[in-house]
């Protein structure tokens, strides 16, 4: 492993963000830290990086105690929202901050500035403020300043959270590939479950404080341990008391066997490829299920508000009961 | 990694919500120049005719007056005791802002008010004040009235609020995460401080510095009753002007006020061109 | 913004509200937060440095003009030609911020909704008077307002009207060193708000005035006040200036900060103190008035 954190709790006055958190992050992996604003995952990066003190528990990095250490001297690599840029050094001078740090000798620095700075495509802007540079490119800087001094692990902070969408998917593909050349153990902070789904090989869903369930992607998305998990991880429906994906219901336009109940179709909307139908049910106290379908099933089936419809949850669709608690 | 594809384009950095200027319109462009007029009147014709009543003594007569060995005690006690205070002020104003700006404590917002007494504060008053201290019945014992220590007080206490002013919401406005990014590069908290904090904050302390020595310069009011104005020791540049002005010599009483001038003038374009770095650096 | 919540696009993913109830603290922990050696010290330098140089000295003039008892100090401040010298100082005041006021507004409009030739120059000109010396103040109005020799004094004499060693040289005097700090806080906040809302109103049919008194008045109103309190301190206190252009003839054109120096100086150390006390007074209650209205723009 990695990075160990056993047992550690933080409190900021009354307010708890992290209670009695254990989990081990494996060596040369991309592990995310999923869960809604507020829920911890920020704190624990930032205890991992020696940012914030735990009020008790235990840190090790590579098998060593790291619990007290100051981040000078835990040698983590960490990329922040808003880039932190050294806003008066040029990019290259960003770059090589860590290593002049370390008084490294000045061509091996200059080296492993250029090496740094091709690898995120930043070679023709070196001698530019940061305030020349895009948010994207920002990040890139950043992400390279910090792989600079060759960290044992590295964290990012919701690296592509201040991106627009359009650099935020690219930048994702990047990290990833970037990942798969580099190997350092990265763990991000991420907000957005695509995000996490997309590029991690594990993931940590943590919320109010805790861990919800730690597993891949598939894992999660297949076998979610909770409600929290399923909901947050794409949309739920409600249907005969189980939560279900929307995109798991069967859509009939005749009654076709005893599990479909039938309903009428009170709002169709296109999105797209997709269509999204709200059903209200004939039986009584039922809420309203979403269903989500293709747009060649709704020209197939002659789908349209008003219609009279039965649905029933897929073959093998994975259902949650909504009775099980939170953990 | 070649085959990655990501946006080179370069950031148009920080742009400003879209303003349409107006041109002239003939109402503005009579309050423009009414007020146009009003400035000049009030300040530009006078300030000119002070330069021009110093260039009436011609280059020998002004060297004479700024030469005569009372206005050059003068003028060398007000440069000297002005660049003292102002490297006091570099130093005690950017801890104050940063107190201010990084810890919390009872009492800092009182803290935070009394900064601002110096520019509240007539001139007088303020001499007045620090006569009670420091002065004759002083309850510290210490009669600093009369003396050198008087001119460098009141000159402290007048320019306080100048650097701290300055370089509070500049340290204000610096993320965290910049400092915490230079940790976790490994740099300790002096260091962070010396090359990333500091580099940051030096145009704000600077332009802080310029408006301190300015008005350190050019004071008068607190200087009054505080440095008895006594010729070869306490006297300073301002003093002297009024003390030719009310001998009837506005001739020499201009040639010292010029140099003011010229002074003043420099540090605001000193300020223009430090502003104008400033704006270029960007967020 | 209230018109975010219309707007789904703005909202971030799928967030179960669970979490919603549990708001951090603010305030500064981790690693920024220096360690508690070096915030003492530094909070104990600063502290004494302002208690020694500014808080302490002036809590000991209210001390000083308060030892005679309050009755002694109010009737030291009832003397007649501390009245005038009061009243002086009002009238003067007066005058010099409503010019203020008003030149500060109309300037700060101009430069900051309009393009003209000359206008970096006329805002850089703008700033002089903050970094002049009171006594050159002086010394300028009157080389070109004494009516003996001055350029325009002469003139302005022959058709019986006196700039200087009277009140209208003191009301410039006044004008000139408060000049741009009304426009040095108005102009921000004009900047800030932008031009959108007046564009709005006059595409709704409203004129110059009613755009002006409607949308860009009620925008900059606590920058103005702000502008006004300070020109208001500056103007009550001002010194060097005033001194040279009204002559300090005792009864006549002394002003109130004048009056402080003629007392200090005749002996009269319980008038000094009072009229001092209550000039500080006035000049805290500003700083005060100050203080309160500053969150306003803060809480954002």
């Amino acid at each position: 492993m990695s990075i160990k954190v056993s047992g550690v709790t933080k409190k900021f006055g009354d307010f708890v963000a992290l209670d009695d958190i254990s989990v081990d992050l494996p060596k040369g992996q991309l592990t995310a830290l999923l869960g809604p604003s507020g829920g911890g995952k920020s704190t624990l990066l930032r205890i991992i990086a020696g940012l914030e003190d735990a009020d008790s528990g235990t840190v090790t990095i590579e098998g060593n105690e790291a619990t007290h250490l100051p981040p000078q001297k835990r040698n983590v690599g960490f990329v922040f929202q808003h880039y932190a840029a050294f806003k008066h050094m040029s990019v290259a001078k960003n770059v090589a901050f860590g290593l002049e740090i370390r008084k490294r000798p000045k061509a091996e620095t200059e080296k492993r500035v250029a090496e740094l700075l091709e690898l995120v495509h930043l070679s023709q802007f070196s001698h530019r403020l940061p305030a020349q540079l895009s948010g994207g490119q920002r990040q890139r800087m950043a992400l390279a300043r910090a792989l600079a001094v060759e960290p044992t692990v590295l964290l990012l902070d919701e690296p592509f959270g201040a991106l627009d969408a359009k650099v935020r998917k690219e930048l994702r593909d990047w990290l990833r590939r970037l990942h798969d050349e580099v190997h350092v153990t990265t763990v991000f902070v991420t907000h957005d479950q695509e995000e996490a789904l997309e590029v991690a090989d594990e993931i940590v869903v943590i919320n109010d404080g805790r861990i919800e369930q730690v597993g891949t992607p598939d894992q999660l998305y297949d076998e979610p341990a909770s409600e929290f998990v399923m909901s947050f991880l794409g949309p739920v429906t409600k249907l005969n008391g189980r939560l279900v994906r929307p995109h798991d219901i069967d859509v009939h336009t005749t009654p076709e066997d005893s599990l479909g109940k039938a309903g009428k179709i009170v709002r169709l909307l296109r999105v797209g490829f997709e269509v999204r139908l709200t059903v209200e049910l004939e039986e009584a106290d039922h809420p309203d299920v979403e269903v989500t379908v293709t747009r060649a099933t709704q020209r197939h089936l002659n789908l349209e508000e008003g219609l009279r419809i039965w649905v029933s949850p897929t073959n093998g669709a994975r259902t949650q009961s909504p009775i099980r608690a939170v953990n | 990694m070649a085959s990655v594809g990501i946006a080179t384009t370069p950031g148009t950095p920080h742009q400003r919500r879209t303003r349409s200027r107006r041109s002239l319109t003939p109402g503005s462009g009579l309050a423009l120049g009414i007020s146009v007029v009003w400035l000049s009147l009030l300040v530009l014709i006078p300030l000119t005719a002070v330069l021009l009543s110093a260039a009436d003594l011609g280059l020998k007569g002004f060297w004479d007056v700024v030469t005569q060995p009372q206005t050059l005690a003068a003028l060398r006690l007000t440069v000297l005791e002005s660049i003292a205070v102002t490297l006091l002020n570099v130093v005690m104003g950017t801890m104050l802002a940063w107190v201010l700006v990084r810890d919390r404590f009872p009492g800092k917002r009182l803290l935070d008010l009394f900064i601002d007494v110096p520019f509240a504060l007539p001139t007088i008053v303020a001499g007045l004040v620090l006569l009670t201290l420091y002065g004759p019945k002083s309850p510290l014992g210490m009669h600093a009235n009369n003396t050198r220590w008087a001119v460098f007080l009141a000159l402290a206490f007048v320019t306080l609020p100048f650097v701290v002013r300055t370089a509070q919401p500049v340290l204000e406005s610096l993320e965290r995460d910049v400092e915490e990014a230079a940790a976790s590069l490994g740099a300790g908290r002096l260091t962070t401080f010396r090359r990333v904090i500091l580099p940051s904050l030096v145009p704000a302390i600077a332009a802080g510095a310029a408006l301190a020595f300015a008005r350190a310069i050019s004071e008068y009011g607190s200087l009054v009753l505080l440095s008895g104005n006594l010729p070869y020791r306490t006297e300073v540049a301002s003093v002297r002007i009024y003390g030719f002005n009310q001998d009837g010599n506005r001739a020499s009483a201009s040639a010292i006020a010029a140099i003011l001038l010229i002074v003043a003038l420099l540090v605001i374009v000193a300020l223009d061109i430090l502003q104008r770095r400033l704006a270029r650096r960007g967020d | 913004m209230a018109t975010d919540t219309l707007n789904p696009a703005s909202a971030e993913p799928t967030e179960p509200a669970t979490s919603s109830r549990r708001r951090k603290p603010t305030g500064r922990t981790g690693y920024t937060r220096e360690p508690a050696g070096v915030r003492w010290t530094l909070r104990v330098i600063a502290v004494a440095y302002v208690v020694m140089l500014v808080a302490w000295p002036t809590v000991l003039v209210f001390q000083r003009a308060l030892e005679p008892g309050l009755g002694a100090a109010i009737d030291s401040l009832r003397e007649p030609e501390v009245v005038h010298a009061l009243y002086l100082t009002l009238y003067v005041t007066f005058f010099a911020v409503l010019i203020n006021t008003v030149f500060g507004l109309t300037m700060s409009i101009l430069l900051v909704r309009y393009d003209f030739p000359g206008k970096r120059i006329l805002s850089t000109l703008l700033d002089i008077p903050l970094s002049i010396s009171p006594v050159v103040v002086g010394l300028a109005l009157v080389l070109v307002y004494n009516g003996r020799d001055g350029w325009f004094g002469q003139s302005l004499e022959k058709a019986g009207f006196q700039v200087i060693f009277a009140s209208p040289g003191m009301i410039m005097a006044t004008v000139f060193v408060a000049l741009p700090l009304v426009i040095r806080e108005v102009v921000p906040v004009l900047e800030e708000i932008g031009d959108d809302q007046e564009q709005a109103a006059q595409s709704l049919g409203a004129n110059w005035g009613q755009t002006f008194r409607r949308i860009t008045l009620p925008g900059i109103k606590w920058a103005v006040l702000y502008g006004v309190v300070l020109s208001l301190a500056r103007s009550i206190g001002e010194f060097g200036a005033v001194k040279i252009v009204s002559g300090n003839i005792a009864g006549q054109t002394m002003t109130a900060s004048q009056q402080v120096e003629d007392a200090y100086q005749n002996f009269q150390q319980g008038t000094a103190y009072a009229v001092a006390a209550l000039l500080a007074l006035i000049a805290m209650a500003c700083l005060v008035v100050v203080s309160l209205l500053r969150p306003k723009d803060e809480e954002q």
